[in-house]
C-alpha cells in the first residue's frame, strides 16, 4: 500500500502498478486534470506538481520540491504531500504566483500555465521560508528552466515570478499536511502471483531481502530515465524497489580524503556540497536537466543508467571517484568508476546488485577541476560533449592531469592520449594546443542528433585550449553560460 | 415578465471596463492559472469512451503487401482495429488538393503515415496493441531531399514565378554581381498541447466532434465525408488550443476524421490524443526552402536587378503548399525594391510528411533568402549591411511597386528604422563592439537592425471573410461568438473588446464560449494573422445591427432623433427626451434599456458578416494586389559568439513594431514577444533532423529544443509605434499581429552572422543557414578562417 497526502488529503492506494506514473494518477484516477500532460518525458514541465517531504523526526515544516509528475511514479511517494495546481487559490483567493501571472498578461494558450504556476510557487514558498521577498532574476530563470512555453518567450512569465515574490501566501495550510491517522492503515498486501508489486524497503537490509530474492528487480531512484519505458514504449516494468526512503542511500558523509554520496542522493541534496568543494561541478548542475529533475535524479541513478551521454560520469572519472556496490548478501566492493563502464550502457554492476555510494576525493594543494559542457540549449539540454579535467598545476608546470569526456565514445571515457601531451608538461596555451591535436587519437565519435562527429572532435579540441588559457588567466568570465546581464568586456561580469 | 432583479451596481454610471484599446486581460486569464481551463483531453469522459492510437508506415515509400492485424484486434482492451477499406465515405481528406488520404491504401509515402488505427479502453493499452501489427512492404524508391525533387521536377504542384521587368539584363548591367543559396530548414510547431478530438456520436447518426482546431468549419466538412453524411450532421465545437501556430490549421482534421470512423463503427466516444512522439513524427511542419539568388548593384549597394528561387519541401502531398511557397515568392523582397525582378517558387514533393502552415506561412523561409542577399551585399561591399538595407527600402514616389505589383503605401519603415537606431544607441553600440572585438581573444560581438514588411490578408481570396453571432440577454449581459478560434493570442478577449466598445458595456458583461459550426457556419481557418481583423469585424457588424435597431426604437420611444440617442458609461442617453432631467439628459442603464426594447419587442440577436475589401491576386500574371495592407517592424539584436565551441548569447533585443491602433497593447506585445522568441528558435536551437532512411530522429524536446527562459534576451525592449492608425479601415484601425513579429528574429541570426564577420573584417559573408546551432557557427567560423588563411596565401603569392 501506498498512502501520501493529496492536496491536503491522505490518500491510501492498495494495488498501486509500479508503472502508474503521478500524472497517469492524477488525471485519470483523481480527475484532476489541471495538471497537464505535455510530452511525457520530464521535457517540457506542463505536468509540473510540489512534492511535500515530511521534516525530519516528525517536528518541523515540511519541505516542498517541484517535480515531472509523468515521469514520478505513484511507488515514489510514499509518506509524501503532493501540491497540484487545484490547491493553490482559496477559493476566488489567487496564490501570488497567479495572481502575479494573470496581472503580468503571462498566459496565453494556458496549456503550460499550471506547471509555471507550480514551480513559481515553489519558488514563492522556499522563498519565504526562508524569509526572502526578492530573488534574482537568475534564480527565477533557473526555477523555470524545465518549464516550455511556445506562446510568450518567458518575458512575462519571469516577470510574474519577480512580482510574487512581494505577495503574501494567504492560504498557508495547503502547505501544513494533517496528521496522518496511523489506525486507519490498512496492512500492505504481498505481492500475488501474476502481477507486479512496488515494494519500498526502508533500509538496505530490506533492499538486500529483496534482490536476493529477485536480482532482476528494477530498482527506482529518481525514475527520471527509467520512466521513459513506460511513457514513451509503453512497456510494464515489473517488480520495483524504491531506493529514495533509504536514509543510508541518502546521506553525503565526509572523510579526510574524500565525500562519500550516497546513490539515491539527489542532485538539489548535492548542489551545495559541489558549489562549495567543486565549483565547476556545482556549475555543471545548474545545466543538468532542469529543477524538477534535479529535484528527482540521482547521482546513483546517472552512473548506473551509464549513458554515454550522462552529464556527471565524465566529471567523476576525472576526479578519479570510486564507487561501492553491494549485492543481496550484503557483500561489498570498491571499484574505480573508470573500472565501472565497460561498454555502452553495460557496466559491472551484476544482477542483484546495487550501488550503495560514490566516493569523491578531495580537491588538494594545486589541483583544481574545470567542466565544459556542449548543448544546443544552454538549458535543460543533454550534452553533445562534456569535457572534465582534473589537474594538478603551478604557475609553470602541469603536474598531473586527468581529461575525461562523455558524447564522444559508447562510455564516458578518459582521453589517454591527450592526458600524455598534457602531463608534465609546460602550462602553455602551445601545450593544450598540442594536446587538443591528440583527440582525434582517442576517440571516434559518431554522428547522431545532438552532434556531427566532426563538430565533436574540433569542439573538444577547441575545448583544450580553452581549459589552458583560462588556466592560466583564472577569472576571467569567458563562458557564454556565465555572460549575464550587461556584459561589456572578458573579466568584467555586471549582474 | 417579472422586473429584472434590482442591482445597484448595474445601475451605476461608470465608466466601461475593457474598452478597445486597453489591457484587458486574457479571457481565460484566471482559469489559465487556476487549471480550470479545459482543454480536449480534459474534458470529462463520457462512460465508454473508447482510446486510439495509430500504426503508420516504417518507410517512406513502400507498397504494403500483407497486413495481418490479428493481434493488434484480439490485443487486451482493444474493441475495433481500421484499416483504408473500412472507411464508410471518401478516403482522401487533403484540404484545398487531393493526396491525403486518411488511411494508406497501398503505397506509403511517409515514415508514419497513418495505414490502421486501433480503438482501445484505454490510452496505454490501445498504444501496446499497435505495436502487435505485422504489416510486409515492398520498399520503393524515396525522394527525401528538396534538392533531388527540384532537379527530378518532381513537384506536388507547378512551379510559379512573379516578373517584373528584365531580371537577367538588369543583372548582367549592373556594376556588381553576387550569387548565394541557403538551405533555410523547417520547425516542429511544439504546440504545448498535442494534437486532439473526441467525437461523440449523436442520437441523428450524426457527430458531435470536440477539437482542437484552427479550422472547425474544415474539420465538419471532412468528418462529414468520410462518414458519408451531410455536413449539417457533424458539429464541431473548439473552446480552446493549447497553441496552434499553424500547426492545427489542417493537421487536426485527421485526428478528428479517425476518431470519428472509429466513433461511428462502435457506437462509442471515441478519443484520439496523439503522444508527444507520434505528433512530432506524423504531423506536418515548417517547410524547409532551398533559396538562391542572382543580384546586380551599384557601388552604394542599392539593388538593381534580382533573381531568387525559392524551392519548399512540401513532403508527400500539396496541403496548403501551394500558398505557402506563394507567401514565400512574395516575401522573398521583404522590404526592399528588387529592381527589374524575377522571383520563382518551386513545390517540391519528398516522401517526408506532408509539410504545412506555421506562423509566416513561408514568409519567413522567404525573407530569409532576401536577407541574407542585402547582408552578401553589404559584406561584399565592405559596407555596414544597416546601410544596404536602408538604402534597398522601398521608395516613397519611386521603387515602390513590389514584384507582384502592389503598390507599398503608406510606408513606415525608413522612418521606423531611423527611431530604433536612435532609441537603441545602434551607432555607439557598433563602435564599441568592433572595439571590442578587436581586442577579445575568442568571444565576439554582433550587431543586427532587420526590418519586416509583412503582407496582410489570406492570399487565397475567398478565405477573406468572417462571421459573428451576437446576442442580448434581457439582464443587459451579452453573448458572443465569431468564426475565430482561440490558441491563446487573446483573439476572443480582442473582439469582445469591440462589442464593450460599441456598446459601451463592461467587458466582463459579455460572455464569449467556444466556436462552433452551428453558431457560426462556413468560417475560414484562424490564420494569416487575420484573427481579430475578420472577426473583429464581423462582430462589429452584428453590433451595429441590433444598434440600428436599438437606436430605432429608442427614438421612437423617448420622442427624439437617433442622433440624440447615445451609448456611454454602461448606459443609454437620451438628449433633449420630455422625461430628461435639468441637465437634459435622460440615463437609461444598459440593462434597463434592454429589457425595454425586448419588452416592446425588439430583436435583440444579429449575425454579422464581414470581407476584406480591395483584394485580387492573378496567378496568371503573377500580379496583384495579394494584400490589405502591410504590417511593419523592426529589431535590433546583439549577441555574443564563443568563436571556439559556438555557442553565443542574446545580449539584447530592441523591437520597434506597428500594430496601427491597438485594441490591447498588453496582448499585442504578447504577440510580438511571443513571435520573437519562436523565430528566434527557429533560426538558433531548434534543428529537425532526418537520418539516412527518412526517419525524424529530432523527435522529441529531449532532442529538439525550443527556447527557454534562459534563452530569452536580459535586456528586452519592446515598444508600439505611437499614433500611427492603420491607414485601411481595419477594425479600429489596429493592425494584424500574429505573424509579422515572428521574422524580426531575423536580426539574432544576423548578429550571429555580424559576430563571426567580425573576424574578416566584416569584408567576409560567413556561410550560416539556420538554424544556427553552436555547431553551424562554430563551422561559419572555420569557413571565415579558411577564406582569410586563403586571402592571406593569395596576397603572399602576389608579393613573391
Amino acid at each position: 500500500m501506498i498512502s501520501f497526502c493529496l492536496n491536503g488529503v491522505w490518500k491510501q492506494e492498495l494495488d498501486v502498478d509500479p508503472s502508474m506514473t503521478l500524472l497517469r494518477y492524477l488525471r485519470t484516477v483523481q480527475g484532476l486534470t489541471g495538471t497537464k500532460e505535455g510530452c511525457a518525458s520530464g521535457d517540457c514541465g506542463a505536468c509540473t506538481v510540489l512534492l511535500g517531504y515530511a521534516p525530519d523526526g516528525g517536528d518541523g515544516e515540511w519541505t516542498y520540491e517541484s517535480a515531472n509528475s509523468c515521469i514520478t511514479l505513484l511507488s515514489q511517494l510514499n509518506g509524501k504531500a503532493i501540491l497540484t495546481v487545484e490547491a493553490l487559490a482559496d477559493g476566488s483567493d489567487l496564490h501570488p504566483a497567479q495572481k502575479a501571472m494573470v496581472e503580468c498578461h503571462a498566459s496565453q494558450c494556458g496549456f503550460c500555465t499550471p506547471g509555471f504556476v507550480m514551480s513559481l510557487a515553489g519558488l514563492h514558498h522556499q522563498t519565504s521560508v526562508e524569509g526572502k521577498k526578492k530573488a534574482d532574476r537568475q534564480e527565477i530563470v533557473e526555477a523555470l528552466a524545465g518549464n516550455l512555453c511556445r506562446c510568450t518567450g518567458y518575458r512575462p512569465i519571469v516577470d510574474a515570478g519577480e512580482k510574487m515574490l512581494s505577495m503574501p501566501d494567504n492560504h498557508v495550510d495547503i502547505w501544513c499536511p494533517p496528521a496522518k491517522n496511523a489506525s486507519a492503515e490498512v496492512n500492505s498486501p504481498s505481492a500475488t502471483e501474476g502481477t507486479s508489486f512496488p515494494y519500498v524497503p526502508k533500509t538496505e537490509k530490506e533492499l538486500q531481502g529483496l534482490l536476493a530474492q529477485d536480482p532482476n528487480i528494477r530498482l527506482v531512484a529518481g525514475a527520471t530515465d527509467l520512466s521513459l519505458e513506460v511513457t514513451q514504449q509503453f512497456k510494464s516494468l515489473g517488480n520495483t524497489a524504491y531506493l529514495g526512503d533509504i536514509a543510508s542511500l541518502r546521506t553525503i558523509t565526509e572523510t579526510d580524503q574524500s565525500y562519500e554520496i550516497g546513490a539515491a542522493v539527489t542532485y538539489t541534496q548535492l548542489e551545495p556540497l559541489l558549489e562549495k568543494h567543486y565549483p565547476e561541478f556545482g556549475g555543471l548542475l545548474k545545466r543538468l536537466g532542469s529543477r524538477q529533475i534535479r529535484n528527482q535524479g540521482t547521482l546513483g541513478g546517472n552512473i548506473g543508467n551509464a549513458s554515454p551521454i550522462g552529464d556527471t560520469p565524465p566529471v567523476l572519472l576525472a576526479l578519479g571517484a570510486e564507487v561501492q556496490l553491494v549485492n543481496g548478501q550484503g557483500e561489498e566492493r570498491w571499484l574505480p568508476l573508470e573500472k565501472f563502464f565497460i561498454g555502452y550502457k553495460q557496466t559491472e554492476l551484476q544482477p542483484g546488485e546495487y550501488i550503495r555510494r560514490i566516493r569523491i576525493p578531495k580537491l588538494g594543494e594545486e589541483e583544481s577541476l574545470k567542466v565544459y559542457k556542449i548543448s544546443k540549449r544552454l538549458e535543460d539540454d543533454i550534452s553533445a560533449v562534456l569535457m572534465a579535467v582534473w589537474t594538478k598545476h603551478d604557475q609553470t608546470t602541469i603536474k598531473d592531469i586527468r581529461v575525461a569526456f562523455g558524447g564522444m565514445a559508447a562510455i564516458p571515457a578518459r582521453a589517454p592520449n591527450v592526458e600524455v601531451a598534457l602531463r608534465g608538461n609546460a602550462l602553455s596555451q602551445q601545450t593544450f594546443e598540442r594536446a587538443g591535436e591528440q583527440v582525434k587519437n582517442d576517440f571516434a565519435p559518431l554522428t547522431d542528433v545532438r552532434a556531427s562527429r566532426e563538430y565533436r572532435l574540433q569542439v573538444a579540441a577547441n575545448l583544450l585550449q580553452k581549459c589552458g588559457w583560462e588556466l592560466m588567466s583564472p577569472g576571467q568570465l569567458n563562458r557564454i553560460e556565465n555572460i549575464h546581464g550587461d556584459f561589456s568586456g572578458e573579466g568584467k561580469a555586471h549582474a | 415578465m417579472r422586473k429584472l432583479v434590482d442591482t445597484p451596481e448595474l445601475r451605476r454610471v461608470r465608466p466601461v471596463k475593457g474598452r478597445v484599446g486597453q489591457n484587458s486581460e486574457h479571457e481565460s486569464a484566471v482559469k489559465h492559472v487556476t487549471g480550470k481551463a479545459q482543454y480536449v483531453d480534459d474534458l470529462p469522459e463520457i462512460q465508454g469512451v473508447l482510446h486510439t492510437a495509430v500504426g503508420g508506415s516504417a518507410y517512406p515509400h513502400a507498397r504494403i503487401v500483407s497486413m495481418d492485424l490479428s493481434r493488434v484486434l484480439s490485443a487486451p482492451g482493444v474493441v475495433d482495429v481500421i484499416t483504408a477499406g473500412d472507411v464508410p465515405g471518401h478516403l482522401d481528406i487533403g484540404p484545398v488538393f487531393p493526396g491525403d488520404p486518411v488511411l494508406v491504401e497501398r503505397e506509403c509515402e511517409y515514415i508514419g503515415q497513418p495505414i490502421f488505427a486501433v480503438a482501445a479502453t484505454s490510452f496505454e493499452a490501445a498504444k501496446q496493441a499497435v505495436k502487435l501489427a505485422r504489416i510486409e512492404y515492398e520498399e520503393l524508391p524515396a525522394v527525401l531531399d528538396v534538392s533531388d525533387g527540384l532537379k527530378d521536377e518532381f513537384f506536388v504542384r507547378p512551379p510559379h514565378s512573379q516578373i517584373s521587368g528584365d531580371a537577367d539584363s538588369a543583372i548582367q548591367a549592373a556594376p556588381f554581381r553576387l550569387s548565394g543559396r541557403q538551405y533555410v530548414k523547417g520547425q516542429e510547431h511544439f504546440y504545448l498541447e498535442g494534437q486532439a478530438s473526441m467525437v461523440v456520436p449523436t442520437e441523428d447518426g450524426g457527430m458531435m466532434v470536440y477539437t482542437s482546431s484552427q479550422h472547425p468549419t474544415e474539420v465538419q466538412k471532412l468528418v462529414a465525408e468520410v462518414l458519408g453524411l451531410s455536413i449539417n450532421q457533424v458539429q464541431v465545437e473548439v473552446r480552446r488550443m493549447g497553441g496552434g501556430f499553424g500547426g492545427k490549421e489542417t493537421q487536426a482534421a485527421p485526428v478528428a476524421c479517425i476518431a470519428s470512423i472509429l466513433a461511428s463503427r462502435t457506437g462509442r466516444p471515441v478519443k484520439y490524443r496523439m503522444s508527444r512522439q507520434d505528433d512530432m513524427v506524423m504531423t506536418g511542419k515548417r517547410h524547409d526552402f532551398l533559396n538562391s539568388y542572382e543580384v546586380g548593384f551599384d557601388e552604394s549597394g542599392r539593388i538593381l536587378g534580382t533573381r531568387i528561387n525559392v524551392s519548399g519541401k512540401c513532403g508527400n502531398s500539396p496541403d496548403l503548399s501551394d500558398a505557402i511557397v506563394d507567401r514565400a515568392m512574395f516575401h522573398a523582397c521583404n522590404a526592399y525594391f528588387l529592381g527589374e525582378a524575377n522571383v520563382t517558387g518551386y513545390r517540391c514533393k519528398t516522401h517526408t510528411v506532408s509539410n504545412t502552415a506555421f506562423r509566416g506561412f513561408g514568409g519567413p523561409q522567404g525573407m530569409m533568402i532576401g536577407e541574407q542577399m542585402v547582408e552578401d551585399i553589404a559584406y561584399h561591399l565592405g559596407i555596414d549591411p544597416l546601410e544596404v538595407r536602408k538604402q534597398n527600402l522601398f521608395g516613397k514616389d519611386e521603387r515602390n511597386t513590389t514584384h507582384y505589383g502592389q503598390l507599398v503605401e503608406d510606408l513606415m519603415l525608413g522612418e521606423m528604422m531611423s527611431q530604433l537606431e536612435d532609441e537603441s544607441d545602434y551607432q555607439a553600440r557598433r563602435k564599441d563592439i568592433i572595439a571590442f572585438n578587436q581586442t577579445s581573444p575568442f568571444l565576439k560581438k554582433g550587431l543586427a537592425l532587420t526590418p519586416v514588411m509583412f503582407g496582410i490578408s489570406f492570399t487565397v481570396q475567398h478565405l477573406n471573410q468572417a462571421g459573428a453571432l451576437l446576442h442580448i440577454y434581457t439582464d443587459g449581459s451579452l453573448h458572443l461568438n465569431h468564426g475565430g478560434t482561440e490558441m491563446g493570442q487573446g483573439l476572443f478577449t480582442k473582439v469582445a473588446q469591440v462589442v464593450a466598445e460599441e456598446f459601451q458595456v463592461d467587458l466582463d458583461r459579455i460572455a464569449v464560449s467556444a466556436t462552433r459550426t452551428d453558431k457560426v457556419p462556413n468560417t475560414s481557418p484562424t490564420a494569416a494573422s487575420s484573427g481579430s481583423d475578420l472577426n473583429g469585424m464581423a462582430a462589429r457588424d452584428a453590433c451595429l445591427t441590433i444598434k440600428a435597431r436599438l437606436l430605432e426604437f429608442a427614438a421612437g420611444h423617448y420622442g427624439v432623433n437617433e442622433d440624440q440617442v447615445r451609448f456611454e458609461n454602461n448606459h443609454v442617453v437620451i438628449t433633449g427626451s420630455s422625461q430628461a432631467d435639468e441637465s437634459g439628459e435622460l440615463w437609461v442603464s444598459f440593462a434597463d434599456f434592454v429589457q425595454l426594447a425586448y419588452m416592446n419587442r425588439i430583436s435583440l440577436s444579429s449575425t454579422g458578416f464581414y470581407k476584406t475589401p480591395k483584394i485580387h491576386y492573378d496567378r496568371e500574371t503573377g500580379k496583384g494586389r495579394p494584400f490589405f495592407y502591410y504590417a511593419n517592424g523592426a529589431a535590433v539584436s546583439e549577441v555574443i559568439v564563443d568563436t571556439l565551441t559556438g555557442e553565443y548569447k542574446v545580449l539584447r533585443v530592441d523591437i520597434l513594431h506597428d500594430v496601427g491602433s491597438s485594441l490591447n497593447p498588453a496582448i499585442d506585445i504578447g504577440q510580438i514577444e511571443g513571435g520573437f522568441v519562436q523565430g528566434m528558435g527557429w533560426l538558433t536551437t531548434e534543428e529537425l533532423q532526418w537520418d539516412d532512411a527518412g526517419h525524424l530522429i529530432s523527435n522529441s524536446p529531449a532532442n529538439y529544443k525550443i527556447p527557454t527562459a534562459g534563452d530569452i534576451p536580459e535586456d528586452f525592449r519592446v515598444t508600439l509605434v505611437n499614433n500611427h492608425p492603420n491607414p485601411e479601415a481595419t477594425i479600429y484601425r489596429s493592425k494584424a499581429v500574429g505573424e509579422p513579429p515572428f521574422m524580426l528574429a531575423i536580426s539574432v541570426w544576423s548578429a550571429i552572422r555580424n559576430a563571426v564577420a567580425s573576424l574578416a573584417d566584416y569584408r567576409y559573408a560567413p556561410p550560416l543557414d539556420p538554424p544556427a546551432t553552436p555547431e553551424r557557427v562554430l563551422s561559419a567560423v572555420t569557413a571565415t578562417r579558411q577564406h582569410l588563411a586563403q586571402q592571406k596565401a593569395k596576397i603572399e603569392e602576389g608579393a613573391k
